[in-house]
């Protein structure tokens, strides 16, 4: 019990080091792991019909989820594997490949 | 990376704007990989023309007609899509197939084949090109496979360079296992998905090497496409994870990783569940589960990296016991949940065809119906070597160049190469998904080989020569000892302890040992030499005449793969061909003689029952109702049928008078030779109807010697319908053709039973060479029975031998 206070405090000092910038995807990503656990619950206590709209919800979610992380790598500038990456594209390229999947959660919901 | 010419030419070009110094080197260099570029250009026009040309033989032999069985069905679905419209196919309900029962097209069809030829028929028709749906199908296959070798140029560049991309190109555009699926008229789902796999690779591929999301996007969208052309997309779904894991496992993992495996995952699972025929199968499916799996290693493993980089040393070492602790107890009972869920189901969750690859034995015991396909079964060695050439030389050399230097993009492509390998051994169709795969490593050897010899060759620097080797044999062991000196110099904590003098020290083993690796070192024939390090040359004659074997080997290819593609995979399989004994060809027009007949000759609603085999021909050519055709899904009734062929004519009658049948059609090739014919595949009718009903038994059909359809054939065989139709009337007239009453040519002997007489059937039609024969099912049994005599006159004809595909394999 110890160990672990002294693990989330430390983490918690290191975490107030990363940029604002980074620390508000990170309330993006909490979010959407929130509405995701949300559907399962629906899932769970009221039944699994459609199933095709429970699946697209859920997904969205972890798709999302997904993407906000890969874009948080590339603005990170402590990340050394994205170099030659500018914020702006690793931007253009979340916003499009979220444009995809709206697209395709959107086809597939029903 | 360095590793484009793209790149080296914009890091040359920054060279001078910064103006360095030496620029009339950096200029030259420019110049050269602008030329290079252009070669390159030229090059690939002139693959992508051979590609599509070497696919054209069977319209030049015959003529630009439909193949084999499948492609049938495609085409008749496309006709309904260029015609009805996109919403209409989707929603289609086809009741002229597997009477009573119908079939949903929409639900049940791959449509991304059908969706290319429909676009490009829509594009060419809004030019006000009027090119018929037909043509359009014909040669949507040699386009798109102008476009993968287009494709593997690109992966091959990505992995490793330009040359080795070039080599790819060229070898994907002629090797014959692909030119076996794609040729002009093979209007099948392979020739579309190849492609499609090869893009799912490349971009894949790219978006590791870049990290941008952008190529992921193309990569799922791509992956979309092929998802909807082939169900072959479960390779590529097992394929990734199995790199992603061997990647974090090999210490190779990194945030680019992430970028190419993640988004791919979910987006990918979310488009092949808006396939229909996929549908919930995308997340309920064991196919699927290894890339859910390895989605929550991905994860764990970048968490407690992520973890690691936050937390100072201590702090994590405590985290990480607490974490593994968790995520073990998290695994378990993940674990538990889903051996649960699939040992619940008989099949362990995995579909039957999925299954007879893991198992190769698994068909054969309980789905005779996909053990009976002849494109099933494994493969002959002599395949592989016809099928992909001197790529059986070349590919597992660049198995090893892939090996060093070991990048994140050639550990794909050996484990690619491996898992293709393993599956096309376990079935030939398979050979098609292993083309690729040898061509990309095939073509990164041909690189390596062809760059070492030409390296030679060049006149600068390098001590090349004869003479240059033999000094380097001879000063070998002084320059060891002077070197060795030298080094004692400089580390004065090396083991040996000589004088530094120029002549050979005996003092101690290592001094040998040393001595006797820079030796080996500098030896030009040292394999590991001549596969990367271009520390010593060849000499200039071996270089030379390196290089000529290996150009003589490479036109050897090409004539194999012209040849291959002529004669043995340009057959349109519904017309046969056989040469005369004065040299001159003679056409087998037959089937399609008796689906005109039917077409023309029959009433609209009239059902026609043949062996699933000549189903979706049958559909799209008489456009009559079949009772079973090649889409096999539905056992039972297969079993209806062949129960109904091999029973006496009073059973075989009621069977097909319950099925409202009205015409039966069989295939016979014992007048002309014609090998794949119904009473060969006649024991796979029994067994799949026995299978089904069980007092049909395979031994009451076999004779004193096996089976055979002489006088000494069993009981039940010459009572059974599929014998009276095939050899009714047939004495005379084997006796006016060959001159012996009786004698089937395909089984060298004369038939059991000659005076054939039918109650319950009447002969309607028996096309010119006796291959197709129509009989009618008639409402009363005759009261008069009564054997025809009637004469054809027939011209001596040699055999014939059509390649097999998607039909029982002749058991002959």
């Amino acid at each position: 019990m110890d160990a672990l206070n002294d693990i989330l405090r430390s983490f918690r000092g290191e975490y107030n080091k990363t940029p604002v910038k980074i620390q508000v995807l990170d309330c993006f990503l909490v979010y959407a792991v929130f509405t995701g656990l949300v559907q399962v619950a629906h899932l769970l206590l009221v039944g699994s019909f459609p199933f095709n709209s429970f699946l697209a919800g859920f997904l969205s979610c972890v798709a999302f989820c997904v993407l906000t992380v890969c874009l948080r790598m590339q603005v990170d500038p402590s990340n050394a594997d994205f170099k030659g990456m500018s914020p702006e594209r690793a931007f253009a390229d979340y916003v499009l490949c979220n444009g995809l999947l709206h697209l395709v959660i959107w086809n597939f919901m029903g | 990376m360095l590793n484009t010419a793209a790149d080296r030419v914009a890091l040359a070009s920054r060279r001078i704007l910064v103006a360095e110094p030496s620029t009339a080197e950096s200029t030259k260099k420019l110049q050269r990989s602008a030329a290079a570029n252009v070669v390159c250009g030229f090059s690939l026009a002139g693959i992508c023309l051979l590609a599509f040309s070497l696919r054209l033989f069977s319209v030049i032999k015959y003529e630009s007609v439909i193949h084999e069985f499948d492609p049938y069905f495609n085409y008749r679905v496309t006709q309904f899509l260029t015609k009805e419209g996109f919403y209409n196919l989707w929603n289609w309900f086809d009741d002229r197939t597997w009477y009573p029962l119908g079939r949903v097209i929409g639900g049940t069809v791959y449509p991304g084949l059908i969706w290319t030829a429909g676009i490009m028929w829509n594009v060419l028709h809004f030019f006000n090109i009027p090119i018929h749906v037909q043509e359009v199908c014909v040669f949507t296959a040699p386009l798109f496979s102008a476009f993968c070798a287009l494709t593997t140029y690109f992966l091959a560049k990505e992995v490793r360079n330009q040359g080795a991309g070039l080599f790819a190109a060229l070898f994907a555009a002629s090797v014959p296992s692909y030119i076996s699926r794609s040729v002009a008229g093979s209007y099948d789902n392979e020739g579309v998905a190849i492609f499609a796999l090869v893009l799912v690779f490349f971009l894949y591929v790219k978006t590791i090497n870049t990290g941008s999301l952008a190529w992921a996007t193309a990569n799922a969208l791509s992956y979309f496409y092929m998802v909807a052309s082939w169900g072959g997309y479960s390779f590529i779904i097992n394929l990734l994870p199995i790199h992603c894991l061997a990647c974090i496992f090999l210490g190779r993992m990194n945030s680019r990783l992430y970028v190419a495996y993640a988004p791919f995952i979910i987006l990918g699972t979310i488009e092949a569940a808006s396939i229909p025929v996929v549908g919930f199968n995308a997340v309920l499916m064991s196919e699927h589960f290894g890339s859910f799996l390895a989605f929550g290693v991905l994860h764990a493993a970048m968490g407690m990296q992520y973890i690691k980089h936050i937390l100072p040393a201590k702090t994590y070492n405590a985290a990480k016991a607490l974490a593994l602790s968790a995520g073990v107890a998290f695994m378990a009972v993940v674990a538990v949940l889903m051996v649960g869920y699939v040992m619940a189901s008989p099949t362990f969750g995995w579909t039957g065809r999925s299954l007879s690859l893991l198992d190769p034995t698994y068909a054969s015991k309980y789905i005779p119906i996909i053990a009976s396909v002849s494109e099933h079964q494994p493969p002959a060695w002599n395949s592989y070597f016809t099928d992909v050439h001197i790529l059986v030389l070349l590919a597992p050399l660049g198995l090893i160049a892939c090996f060093r230097p070991m990048t994140d993009a050639s550990l794909f492509l050996i484990l690619y190469g491996v898992t293709a390998v393993y599956f096309s051994g376990v079935m030939v169709r398979l050979m098609l998904v292993l083309a690729p795969a040898t061509c990309c490593l095939g073509g990164i050897a041909a690189d390596q080989i062809l760059n070492t010899f030409c390296k030679s060759i060049r006149p600068e620097e390098g001590s090349g020569g004869w003479v240059g080797l033999i000094k380097t044999w001879m000063d070998g062991e002084e320059s060891a000892a002077q070197s060795d000196s030298v080094s004692v110099d400089s580390r004065p904590s090396s083991s040996t302890s000589s004088a530094p003098s120029g002549k050979r020290q005996k003092s101690g083993k290592n001094k040998y040992k040393e001595a006797a690796t820079k030796e080996a070192e500098a030896s030009p024939f040292n394999a590991f030499n001549l596969f990367g390090g271009t520390k010593d040359k060849l000499p200039r004659d071996v270089g030379i005449i390196g290089a000529l074997f290996f150009f003589g080997m490479l036109v050897f290819y090409v004539f194999h793969c012209c040849w291959v593609s002529a004669e043995m995979y340009s057959a349109p399989s519904i017309v046969l061909q056989s040469r005369s004994p004065q040299g001159g060809v003679h056409v087998f027009d037959d089937f399609r003689e008796a689906y005109g007949w039917l077409r023309h000759n029959t009433d609209e609603e009239a059902k026609v029952a043949s062996w699933w085999d000549y189903g979706y021909q049958t559909t799209a050519m008489a456009n009559r109702s079949v009772i079973v055709d090649n889409n096999t899904w539905n056992n039972t009734h297969i079993a209806t049928v062949g129960r109904a062929m091999a029973s006496p004519e009073h059973q075989a009658w009621q069977i097909y008078r319950d099925l409202d049948v009205k015409y039966v059609l069989v295939v016979f090739g014992g007048f002309v030779g014609y090998p794949s014919d119904d009473i060969n595949k006649f024991l796979w009718m029994v067994r799949i109807g026995g299978g089904v009903f069980p007092d049909i038994k395979e031994p009451d059909y076999l004779g004193e010697r096996g089976y055979t359809i002489d006088d000494k054939a069993g009981k039940a065989m010459l009572d059974c319908i599929m014998y009276k139709m095939s050899y009714y009337r047939f004495a005379e007239a084997a006796q006016m053709a060959t001159g012996r009453y009786g004698f089937d040519r395909v089984r060298n002997t004369n038939i059991g039973v000659t005076d054939i007489s039918l109650k319950y059937f009447e002969e309607v039609y028996t096309t010119e060479h006796w291959m197709v024969r129509i009989f009618e099912v008639k409402d009363q049994p005759s009261r008069d029975v009564q054997a025809d005599t009637s004469k054809k006159a027939k011209k001596t004809l040699k055999r014939v031998s059509p390649s097999g595909k998607n039909r029982t394999p002749p058991v002959w």
